[in-house]
């Protein structure tokens, strides 16, 4: 496989999309098969036949349209229109709209913000790729940006141009990707590995889960681009166990590659060898962090170790490893292809690019989005997102358990790494729950010090007890029986836990109490002084205090 | 993938069931290297739906793993169980946004039709109980999985009905 058989695929898959005039591309991600967007792909196909158009109609199962709010959803790219909520049912006035007039109440205005409001790097393909074919990922363009930096860049130039680029990690920390990039590269070691972590542990977050599932190729090419960027030839995938629908795509996009020549020995005809592993997740929030998340890899239990040494130059094996997140490999291919300057363009000043979001919660549009880093929250929850009719912003959490709450006074504030972190939130890998009126802050920051307390790995003793410790006087808060005394012990806790623990877990893991705390300290003081939740959440027992 | 191919007694399974071939096939395709314990178990749980102390103890033999660090790693992620499931698996997300909208009350209703606990097994083995951290179908909160299947937008109506059903029969 070099250049020439790509294109000649190209040509090939364009031939007979030409041929198809109509494409009806039907979503199977996570929540559209949930609401059996399987079968609706079936009840299409047979109806195509049953009308005898099967030359002339094309109906491909497409990675996440995007509002999942509405699944199961349709789109027929053909005619640029959007069905939503489609049921068995509506697939004969679908089948016969094609060409002629679409199905009007089905239809999802694609001018609304939702849409209109996205610029999509990552996400370019998604909805227009079937995930379950390499062919296609290549026809849109796919495994051009590896071809480019084979052929015509030197290792160097690629992360020269990743640093243009201004990409910062997308897992949540930010570290300037090109950076790292070239610390791998010059470390010394025999091997060195590429890793991606894929175990996004963050409840209230798809980001990553989608990307694998919708177009996994991306995250395969941008993995490889990095691998020959720092002389490494071995790669692993470290993805949750919980997903078994991105696993299984993933193992196909992995044995297609390899079949075609993409992974394995003489890439593309070159030189360079590179190959991928998958290794599964088992339900451990920790592993996240890179070095817990390598223990696991090596077969052991995943805690931490203290850094550093960091995993750029003692990492697998004590090997040098590259350790990017889905989402940041995913925007590799596009920076190759158009260069880090055109990247840089987006963003802001020190958060460049696009950052994808799962909005979810209390949102009329609940799903999937990228906008460009700078657009401020309210832009977001309010244009994009929606708030339902009759009910009442409240805060939005972003960066699930190690992040925080911003109320709505803070909602103007631009989207980037520093001005969330300014809010005591933080980027986090994406994840935004919208509350209402029905949430009462202090039962939200109890539920993530009850996740970060069973998710607490035990190495470290701030963390272990901490973080128990915390439960246990927000439970007492919230069953009405805390004095104020509680209240300043469940800050001096804040304080030590965050200062003392030896990982990321534990030093953010009191972030959603010091952020409730900032914002919303009202509702505790009326759960301690007057045994009274705001919200109505909370059931205080009888005088048990 | 980094074991010496060295030649090595070669362990029998603890019982002549045909399924230990999909275990052994696992381990011989990381050449049992030790750091292949995870994907070993792995397979064990998805073949025989939980790890029992037999299972725990080959595999220490045959990856030349002790047997307090297979327990160790066994116990440490919760994706793996010691306990066999029962007939049903209901599966509820407490991730955020099911949190959000109403996810433990559809909980607390599902523990008193089952008449047991989050984490355990009815007492008369029909159903299992467990909670995910987060199955990624945030959109359509509050999710449940009910033998296999995704159920979005649940309500607690609905979840019982479906608990309820699997109970009697």
């Amino acid at each position: 496989m070099n250049g020439e058989d790509l294109a000649r695929i190209t040509d090939e898959e364009h031939r007979i999309k030409k041929s198809q005039p109509h494409q009806v591309h039907v979503c199977v991600a996570a929540a559209c098969l949930s609401a059996h967007s399987e079968g609706l792909k079936e009840a299409f196909v047979k109806e195509i036949k049953r009308k005898g158009m099967e030359h002339e109609c094309k109906v491909k199962g497409v990675g996440c349209l995007g509002l999942c709010a509405h699944a199961p959803l349709v789109s027929v790219e053909s005619e640029g229109v959007l069905y939503r909520n489609v049921t068995a049912q509506d697939v004969p006035r679908i089948v016969e709209g094609l060409g002629k007039e679409p199905a009007k109440d089905l239809q999802e205005p694609l001018n609304a913000p939702f849409f209109s409001r996205q610029y999509k790097v990552v996400l370019d393909n998604c909805g227009r790729v079937d995930p379950e074919r390499i062919e296609d990922y290549v026809s849109l363009g796919g495994y051009s940006a590896l071809l480019k930096a084979l052929n015509e860049m030197r290792p160097t130039e690629v992360i020269e141009q990743v640093t243009r680029s201004g990409l910062r990690g997308r897992g949540g920390a930010g570290y300037p990707t090109g950076l790292k990039w070239s610390t791998v590269s010059k470390a010394l070691g025999a091997r060195k590995f590429v890793v991606c972590n894929a175990d996004e542990g963050d409840p209230g977050a798809f980001m990553d889960r989608t990307i694998l599932a919708s177009d996994p190729h991306k995250v395969l090419e941008g993995m490889t681009i990095a691998a020959y960027a720092v002389g490494a030839s071995e790669g692993y995938i470290y993805v949750r166990a919980e997903y078994p629908l991105a696993v299984k795509r993933l193992k196909t996009a992995i044995h297609q590659a390899e079949r075609l020549g993409i992974l394995g020995k003489n890439i593309l005809g070159t030189e360079f060898n590179f190959s991928i592993e998958i290794r599964l997740g088992a339900g451990a929030f920790v592993c996240g962090e890179e070095t817990a998340l390598l223990a696991s890899i090596e077969g052991r239990r995943g805690t931490p170790r203290p850094r550093p040494p960091y995993p750029a130059e003692s990492g697998l094996w004590n090997m040098p490893t590259l350790i990017n997140n889905v989402e940041t490999y995913a925007h590799v291919p596009r920076i190759i292809k158009e260069g880090g300057d055109w990247y840089a363009k987006l963003g802001t000043e020190k958060s460049k690019g696009t950052k994808m979001f799962a909005l979810a919660g209390r949102v009329t549009n609940t799903g999937l989005i990228e906008v460009p880093m700078g657009m401020t929250l309210r832009e977001i929850i309010f244009d994009i997102g929606g708030i339902p009719e009759g009910h009442q912003f409240k805060a939005v959490q972003t960066g699930g358990p190690s992040g925080g709450c911003v109320p709505e006074q803070h909602l103007d504030t631009p989207v980037d790494y520093e001005s969330l972190a300014k809010l005591g939130s933080i980027m986090g890998s994406g994840g935004m729950i919208v509350m209402d009126e029905t949430s009462c802050m202090v039962d939200v920051a109890k539920y993530f010090m009850d996740f970060c307390k069973s998710e607490s790995c035990g190495k470290c003793i701030p963390c272990r007890v901490g973080t128990a410790h915390m439960h246990d006087i927000l439970t007492k808060i919230t069953n009405g029986d805390a004095t104020m005394n509680d209240l300043s012990t469940l800050e001096e806790l804040c304080d030590v836990v965050r200062n003392t623990s030896l990982c990321g877990l534990g030093q953010t893991a009191p972030n959603s109490i010091l952020s409730t705390l900032r914002y919303f300290r009202d509702e505790y003081l009326a759960h301690i002084q007057h045994r009274r939740c705001p919200a109505g959440v909370c059931k205080m027992q009888e005088e048990s205090a | 993938m980094m074991a010496p191919a060295q030649e090595r007694k070669q362990i029998a399974p603890p019982t002549d069931d045909k399924r230990w071939k999909i275990v052994q096939a696992t381990m011989r395709r990381h050449g049992h290297a030790p750091n292949s314990l995870i994907e070993t178990l792995h397979t064990v749980q998805e073949t025989f739906g939980f790890l029992e102390k037999r299972s725990l103890e080959y595999v220490s033999l045959a990856l030349r793993v002790p047997l307090s660090r297979v327990y160790g790693v066994a116990t440490f992620y919760h994706f793996f169980t010691l306990k066999p499931p029962g007939e049903h698996v209901c599966v509820i997300c407490m991730g955020t946004a099911c949190y959000i909208r109403g996810a433990q009350s559809v909980l607390q209703d599902i523990e008193q039709t089952a008449g047991t606990r989050a984490g355990e097994t009815s007492p008369n083995g029909r159903v299992s109980l467990l909670t995910a951290r987060c199955l990624g179908s945030c959109g359509l909160a509050p999710n449940a999985v009910f033998d296999g299947e995704v159920v979005g937008k649940l309500t607690p109506a609905e979840a019982h009905k479906r608990v309820e059903g699997w109970m009697k029969k």
